[in-house]
């Protein structure tokens, strides 16, 4: 294969300023991400395991085999959202490996709120059960929550895609062979008494668990009723009585292991359906990414310095490499994974939109993993290029990427702008999972053409009847409108509303792919079928 | 020479003695216990006979069937190596009736030399200096107690028939006469069937320097030098080394030619060893030596006299057994350098020397060679049982001086690796680093004088041997996921890897690990080469590898060193420098065969009548301890506790009539 080289220059003041500001940033997202695995707080962890409770993290790490990796999703989760103070949206998820299978693991974390479900709660755990879906991938549930929390009601209860939705999630999982495990380690309350019961084996830990449609208050207020929780819905009542449950565990890391043996049984091999090679790493080193992703977004680079860092042996077989330059398309490994790779290198013009179109064709036909990396301003603008019908081209790459069937998966290694978002697999044509870098930005267009297009609309209407603008208002104007989309467009801002599945480390990100790409081998590849291509 | 060589004993003796018939061109024929029928002396023979039950009494002491068995496999000669049958005087008779070889001295000899009195009487004859002592027949109270007096306190009271230390009492003064001789006699009954004991005077450093003679049946009769073997524990041997060190050459030549002359007094064929005692108060120089006993057999510790002669003993055995002269005579034997023999023992030393039992999950030693000799009937996978002695292995070192062979057997040791079963090694590196040790200092009293040196009071786990616990766990972790990633369809599968990799944090695992009581959490973080470990003492730096042998090579802040970590369910055995420290690995996922008890009440499970009730409030329960009997379907169910715990209420009484789910007793909550 083609061996990409490098013209970075490691011991420029550049490439050293660049680093500065990668680790600057990435210093600040593992500050943040420090405080989110604090959960509830110190005080409410204390008291957590003063219950004789494993934290939650201790339980993801205690199902899991030990030593292996756990990709975690959406850590940053309702940052700053309500308050701020339910971090990581008070749920745990992520694909693990448990008895040497995938299996998506969601777990409520007690010490936030009560474990209960906010919207972005939901959103997080309908996320996890997409991606279980998507890559037929085993549920681990571990339970341990509130329920609804109550305030929200109307963002989380009534909708589409609300907190019913899990069960519906559930059921039409286990109605395509998906087996799912429920481990009661606290409350299952009302609706969450579904959780388990939807689920094909549940173990629940011997007082501590409960399962009920309604707890002891609700029964007295209800039917005067007086019974403790425990005769309500314990472990003792539903393991002998009622049958709720199937296996009755000690405590928790008991529960755990007997998750794992449950795992055990699920009887299930993966289809590698692709030629796999030995991994190899990159010839340059991964960690150089973050010297050669420039510090501002708008500095032009090539991407192809990205792909040599990712990739192994820096071994990319280039497709169509004269045509339609300002989209890079090729052929490479990741950890020995094939993969497609379509990577801007400008914006978009009409040669680039068929030529990645014509690229997706030749992955799905082949069966190759396709790997997006996203830096793009948008589709060329102008009268020449709109007589030139660069929609319809442009339309040909959405219908192509939106029909792929092959694993997608997208990394926003920079800006993500405009319809050039939807071309290059953003979260509305559903990649498997989706990252963005620290550095990256996302908004229907960037902070300065939001700010140029909607001071000219609007100087336009003022001049129009017969007024006028001073310069310095309609720079206060454009100022606002660039600290909303720097505001809206940053990394935090998407992972706190789950537009993607969390912020990678640029030098991580080969795992990441490899992971997910590894993991997508629990479900039989699908043949594509592409709608009408607008000729 | 005959054809084929039936050996009459098991473990490492039966082994090293196949060895030297099979070099010689001798057909080897074992006997087994059904305790035996994998070990390695039958795997070694040409042949192997099933002879009866574990217990010795039942197989290897019963003469009968070994005689048959000798004479069904068409053997020519018998060899009882040591112990068992070797010193059975009807033994090497019955041999000699069958018309067959007994490889050792005549009956007659045996006999001679079997009962201690008479043996010292014979040697008192031949001019031999005997221990001033009380052989005589009148067995009186009275009569022991003044000879005792006469012969000066203190004094040593002996089983007439004993030995190891059965039956053996030391008197420092009269007043203690009575009830030490009570106890010698009665021990020795229950030991020997014989209460008659000996009297001889005591000697407050002694040491215990033996002589190797060996005659043939043409009356020769020549000695191989002497073995010290002086470092005793409860009078059995713990260290033997040829030759004693600073042995006066005239002693020498003294000790020899009485030995010589013991040997010649009884007409003796064969391997045989003179025991005697010196007296080193004064040093060795120009000290008294007495006679002591005649062992008439090949010892135990026959090898270091092999590796300072360069004759091979068992050789000597068989040829003369067969009629040969001895190959040499005293001029042509001398001494070469310097070996020492130390027994590794299954046993825990800092338990009082307990004997330890188990399977040997790993043995392994170092590279054998002229230098370092290890003789051993088991293998790594072997039982040591209950039913024989729980000897492991032998090892034997030479070189030119005793610093030297010191020096060899501090290394062989320090490679050996022991795990499945407590052993001395770490004991016996003490004893051979030990400065006192080194200086000669040697009599039977070093081993008691110098306890607290060599078994230390245990403080904790080392640093050390955490990190090589910890480092081998998450190695070996590695090697079984890529095993397993290897045969699965996704084999170079990222999730195979073992590198704790989680999404933007410091991938790291907290292993738990136990000693006795005491919790000790050790932090392995991941680096992309190696690992940071960091325990209750420190942190340090650490890779390393498991090589095809399962040793771990392991790197520890730069220093590269072997041990070796084998893992029984959750005990973990870290041999390093000789030394095996024992942990245990809390694995939270190991906890499947924990009991769903905690149902906090015994239920009815049908419909019945109560016919007893056991418990009472307030009863502390153990588990499957009988509460409460019920009778249905014509059958009586015993109802036990659940699990431990204290009964809360009992709801029923004898002769109840109750339904099927009834709590019959219930019980507190447990914190």
């Amino acid at each position: 294969m083609a061996v990409l080289k490098s013209d970075i220059k490691v011991r420029s003041d550049e490439f050293k300023a660049n680093v500065a500001h990668m680790e600057g940033l990435l210093g600040d997202l593992g500050e943040k991400i420090e405080v989110i695995k604090g959960g509830g707080g110190k005080r409410s962890q204390d008291r957590h395991v003063g219950r004789g409770k494993l934290l939650p993290r201790d339980r993801v790490r205690g199902l899991l085999d030990p030593g292996a990796p756990f990709l975690e999703f959406s850590q940053l989760a309702c940052h700053e959202m309500y308050g701020g103070d339910i971090p990581g949206a008070g749920i745990i998820t992520g694909v693990g490996r448990v008895k040497g299978q995938e299996v998506v693991v969601v777990c409520n974390d007690a010490t936030v709120k009560g474990g209960t479900y906010c919207p972005i709660t939901v959103k997080k755990h309908l996320r996890a059960q997409e991606i279980a879906m998507d890559n037929n991938l085993p549920c681990v549930y571990l339970v341990d929550s509130g329920g609804a929390n109550l305030p929200f009601q109307d963002e989380i209860f009534p909708d589409r895609y609300h907190f019913g939705r899990i069960f519906y999630n559930q059921a039409t999982m286990s109605s395509r062979g998906i087996p799912q495990v429920a481990v009661v380690m606290g409350s299952c309350t009302a609706g969450g008494a579904y959780e388990p019961a939807m689920s094909d084996d549940v173990i629940i830990v011997r007082q501590q668990g409960t399962i009920f449609l309604g707890g002891p208050p609700l029964v007295k207020a209800a039917t005067g009723e007086i019974v403790s929780a425990e005769d309500l819905g314990g472990a003792d009542m539903h393991s002998r009585t009622s049958g709720v449950t199937d296996y009755y565990a000690m405590n928790d890391s008991h529960a755990l292991a007997m998750a794992r043996q449950v795992v055990g049984t699920f009887n299930r091999k993966k289809y590698v359906s692709v030629d796999v090679q030995a991994p190899r790493e990159p010839l340059y080193d991964p960690a150089e990414l973050h010297g050669v992703i420039p510090r501002d977004i708008r500095t032009p680079y090539d991407v192809r310095e990205v792909i040599a860092r990712l990739v192994d042996g820096s071994e990319f077989d280039e497709f169509k490499k004269l045509f339609g330059a300002t989209l890079v398309t090729g052929y490479a490994h990741i950890q020995g994974y094939p993969v497609g790779i379509l990577a801007n290198n400008g914006i978009l013009y009409r040669e680039s939109a068929l030529k990645g179109a014509h690229f997706i064709e030749l992955c799905c036909q082949r069966n190759i993993p396709l790997l997006f990396l996203q830096n793009i301003t948008g589709f060329m603008v102008g009268q020449k290029y709109e007589a030139g019908g660069i929609i319809k081209d442009g339309a040909k790459l959405v219908m192509a990427v939106a029909c792929a069937k092959v694993p997608k998966y997208t990394i926003m290694i920079g800006g993500s702008y405009g319809a050039g978002n939807y071309g290059m697999c953003g979260r509305s044509f559903s990649p498997r999972l989706l990252w963005n870098w620290p550095n990256a930005r996302i908004s229907v267009m960037g902070g300065e053409q939001a700010a140029s297009v909607l001071s000219t609309v609007r100087r336009d209407a003022l001049e129009g009847r017969g007024g006028t603008w001073p310069v310095e208002e309609e720079e206060t104007f454009k100022n606002e409108i660039r600290e909303q989309y720097e505001h809206q467009g940053h990394p935090y801002y998407s992972a706190a509303r789950i537009w993607d599945d969390g912020i990678l480390d640029p030098a991580e990100s080969r795992m990441a792919i490899a992971l997910g790409i590894s993991a997508s081998f629990n479900a039989q590849p699908e043949e594509t079928k592409f709608g009408v291509f607008r000729m | 020479m005959f054809d084929k060589l039936l050996i009459a004993n098991r473990g490492e003796i039966a082994c090293r003695i196949m060895e030297t018939a099979r070099r010689m061109g001798v057909r080897t024929v074992a006997v087994y216990s059904e305790a035996d029928a994998g070990s390695r002396h039958v795997a070694m023979a040409d042949e192997g006979w099933l002879i009866g039950p574990a217990a010795a009494a039942e197989s290897y002491l019963v003469a009968d069937k070994i005689l048959e068995v000798a004479k069904s496999s068409g053997a020519g000669a018998i060899h009882p190596g040591y112990g068992f049958l070797s010193e059975n005087a009807a033994f090497a008779e019955a041999c000699e009736d069958a018309g067959i070889i007994f490889v050792g001295p005549t009956a007659d000899a045996i006999r001679a030399m079997g009962l201690k009195d008479a043996a010292k009487a014979i040697m008192q004859k031949a001019k031999v200096p005997v221990v001033p002592g009380y052989h005589d027949e009148d067995q009186s109270p009275d009569v022991l107690k003044q000879a005792a007096a006469d012969i000066g306190y203190p004094v040593l009271i002996k089983a007439v028939a004993g030995g190891g230390g059965k039956g053996m009492r030391q008197v420092h003064a009269e007043s203690d006469f009575d009830e030490a001789l009570e106890g010698a006699m009665r021990e020795s009954k229950a030991a020997f069937g014989d209460d008659r004991v000996l009297i001889e005077k005591y000697l407050t450093k002694p040491r215990h320097i033996e002589i190797q003679v060996f005659g043939d049946k043409a009356g020769n009769a020549v000695h191989l030098f002497e073995r010290d073997c002086s470092l005793q524990r409860r009078h059995q041997k713990v260290v033997e080394e040829a030759p004693a060190p600073d042995m006066p050459l005239a002693l020498r030549e003294q000790m020899g030619a009485a030995a010589v002359k013991a040997a010649e007094a009884i007409g003796y064929v064969g391997a045989g060893t003179v025991e005697f005692i010196v007296d080193v108060t004064n040093g060795l120089d120009g000290a008294e030596f007495f006679f002591m006993e005649m062992n008439t057999r090949l010892q135990v510790e026959h090898p270091v006299t092999e590796m300072i002669t360069g004759y091979d003993l068992v050789e000597w055995q068989l040829r003369v057994a067969a009629g040969e002269d001895l190959p040499v005579g005293q001029d042509e034997i001398s001494i070469n350098g310097h070996a020492i023999e130390v027994r590794l023992y299954a046993e825990a030393p800092a338990n009082n020397f307990l004997p330890s039992t188990g399977t040997l999950s790993r043995l392994r030693f170092g590279a054998t060679g002229p230098h370092v000799r290890v003789d051993t009937g088991v293998r790594e996978g072997d039982q040591v049982s209950i039913h024989y002695d729980p000897m492991i292995a032998k090892m034997i070192v030479w070189d030119r001086d005793r610093s030297s062979a010191l020096r060899r057997l501090r290394v062989a040791l320090a490679d050996c690796q022991i795990a499945g079963l407590n052993s001395n090694t770490a004991f016996l590196i003490r004893v051979a680093a030990h400065p006192a040790f080194i200086d000669g200092e040697l009599d039977t009293g070093f081993i008691e004088r110098h306890a607290a040196d060599l078994i230390p009071e245990t403080g904790g786990v080392p640093y050390r041997v955490l990190v090589l616990a910890a480092l081998d766990q998450v190695l070996r972790r590695a090697v079984d996921a890529r095993h397993m990633a290897t045969k699965s369809n996704d084999p170079h599968s990222p999730w195979a890897q073992v590198n704790g990799w989680v999404m933007n944090d410091d991938a790291h695992e907290v292993l738990r690990f136990a000693d006795g009581d005491e919790e000790i959490a050790v932090t392995v973080h991941y680096q992309t080469n190696g690992y940071i470990i960091d325990m209750p003492g420190g942190s340090v730096r650490a890779r390393g590898e498991i090589d095809v042998e399962g040793n771990l090579i392991a790197n520890i802040d730069g220093v590269r060193s072997i041990a070796a970590v084998v893992k029984e369910g959750q005990l973990i055995t870290v041999m390093s420098h000789g030394s095996a420290q024992r942990l245990t690995l809390h694995d939270p996922l190991e906890v499947g065969d924990m009991e769903d008890g905690g149902s906090g009440a015994i239920t009815a499970p049908m419909f019945g009548k109560i016919v007893q009730v056991m418990a009472m409030p307030g009863d502390v329960v153990e588990k499957d301890m009988p509460l409460v009997i019920l009778e249905a379907m014509k059958m009586e169910h015993t109802l036990c506790a659940p699990e431990n715990g204290v009964v809360a209420e009992v709801n029923v009484v004898a002769g109840d009539q109750i339904d099927d789910g009834a709590v019959l007793v219930s019980f507190e909550e447990k914190e």
